[in-house]
């Protein structure tokens, strides 16, 4: 049997349907927490977010052009909530204690790279890339968008969201072989 | 002149990789990525570091975890508090949204979301203009959270309602702005200094929901 198109839940949720609702967080929500996470790295915060999130597709959903994928709708909103939370943030809070909740209990670069752990190197340098890097990488990989998807969430022209891979990609390329991993690239 | 082509091209196919590895691509495209990466060793080379670090943003996001049920019940309770609406009204809207502009080019769209957006938030400034104003020039000005006794009444003007629309509609209504925008546009909305009865508020409703500058009116106690 064939699940209920997002577009199909939103028309529902327009329309006042709690059940919909309900349907549309259990299939996105992990997701957008997780996108969320990693830009406001607070679990708790990331939560809050969530549900503000999805408060505002059922207060929007009749508002919904049905031009972009659902799945993308939430990012951007997520996104444009998450930076807001970060700016309204007092600087103090903005702390390592924050940062160590979300990540890996694994080794640190070096340490992984003496026991010739290459998956967990790339993924520590990774954690170390800018929120900007970060967001596009997990973007294209992770939440499998494409270029115009990207460039609907982060507001960019299509050609800036290539440039900015490379980039992101760049930077990982230099984190990576400062830690001990040459990779004949870039 | 072939050289500089052949690089421009090259280089053009490899900023395409990230997404050819994730699949993403149109087909038009993954067939140029696959085309290239079949004739082309060193390319090939560059696309399993991609397919790496595919790999492991994969891991790394799987390993955040998910969050508590928390998130759900903060999200329903506020639903829940949320005024009710008409199902019918909404989801037609809905249904006439998505069919109306699929006719459009995704550009024509960017303008007009674009346009629409830059319309409500300028609505938005012009009704806190007109709620401040109000409040001095009556000299009694009410907190946001404390807005006063009364009966109230929650409101979204429709995106097209000009300044002297919501100008002449509050003045002709005798009712005043005391709140917002919240989100979704919505304005706090007082009917009356005291506590109208439950009828009465009805039939107010019904007269205010008629005037083409509201979008939505629910009561808001």
């Amino acid at each position: 049997m064939q699940a209920t198109s997002d577009d199909v839940l939103i028309g529902r949720i327009a329309g006042g349907d709690r059940l919909a609702m309900q349907v549309l967080f259990a299939r996105h929500h992990v997701r957008v927490y997780r996108f969320v996470l990693r830009l406001v790295s607070d679990p708790s915060l990331a939560e809050d977010l969530i549900s503000e999130v999805f408060l505002d597709v059922w207060r929007q959903a009749n508002r919904f052009e049905g031009r972009a994928a659902v799945s993308t709708l939430l990012l951007a909103i997520a996104r444009f909530k998450a930076l807001s939370a970060l700016r309204r943030r007092p600087e103090e809070e903005l702390d390592e204690e924050k940062t160590a909740a979300i990540e890996d209990p694994g080794d640190d670069p070096e340490t992984a790279m003496e026991k010739k752990d290459k998956g967990e190197i790339l993924r520590k340098c990774m954690q170390s890339l800018s929120r900007e890097h970060r967001e596009i990488i997990d973007l294209v990989y992770y939440h499998e968008k494409s270029v115009e998807e990207v460039a609907d969430i982060l507001k960019i022209p299509e050609n800036t969201v290539k440039t900015r891979m490379f980039y992101a990609r760049k930077k990982l390329a230099e984190l990576l072989k400062a830690a001990g991993v040459e990779r004949g690239w870039p | 002149m072939n050289t500089t082509n052949n690089q421009v091209m090259r280089e053009d196919i490899e900023d395409l990789l990230p997404w050819h590895a994730a699949g993403t691509l149109n087909r038009r495209d993954a067939q140029r990525v696959e085309d290239a990466l079949a004739t082309d060793r060193e390319l090939a080379r560059r696309f399993e570091l991609v397919r790496e670090e595919l790999g492991e943003t994969i891991h790394l996001n799987e390993t955040l975890g998910a969050p508590s049920a928390r998130a759900m019940q903060q999200l329903f309770a506020k639903i829940d508090a949320e005024p009710a609406r008409s199902t019918r009204a909404s989801f037609s809207l809905g249904a006439w949204m998505t069919n109306f502009v699929a006719g459009f080019s995704p550009r024509t769209l960017a303008y007009s979301a674009t346009a629409a957006a830059l319309a409500i938030v300028l609505q938005a400034a012009v009704i806190t203009g007109v709620f401040v104003n109000e409040r001095s020039s009556s000299g009694s000005f009410q907190t946001a959270s404390h807005p006063g006794a009364g009966t109230f009444v929650v409101v979204r003007f429709t995106p097209e309602a000009t300044a002297a629309d919501i100008t002449k509609f509050l003045e002709g209504n005798q009712v005043t702005v005391v709140d917002g925008p919240k989100i979704g546009g919505m304005y706090k909305v007082r009917l009356a200094e005291g506590k109208l009865p439950k009828e009465e508020v009805g039939r107010v409703l019904n007269r205010l929901q008629a005037d083409k500058v509201v979008g939505f009116i629910a009561p808001a106690d």
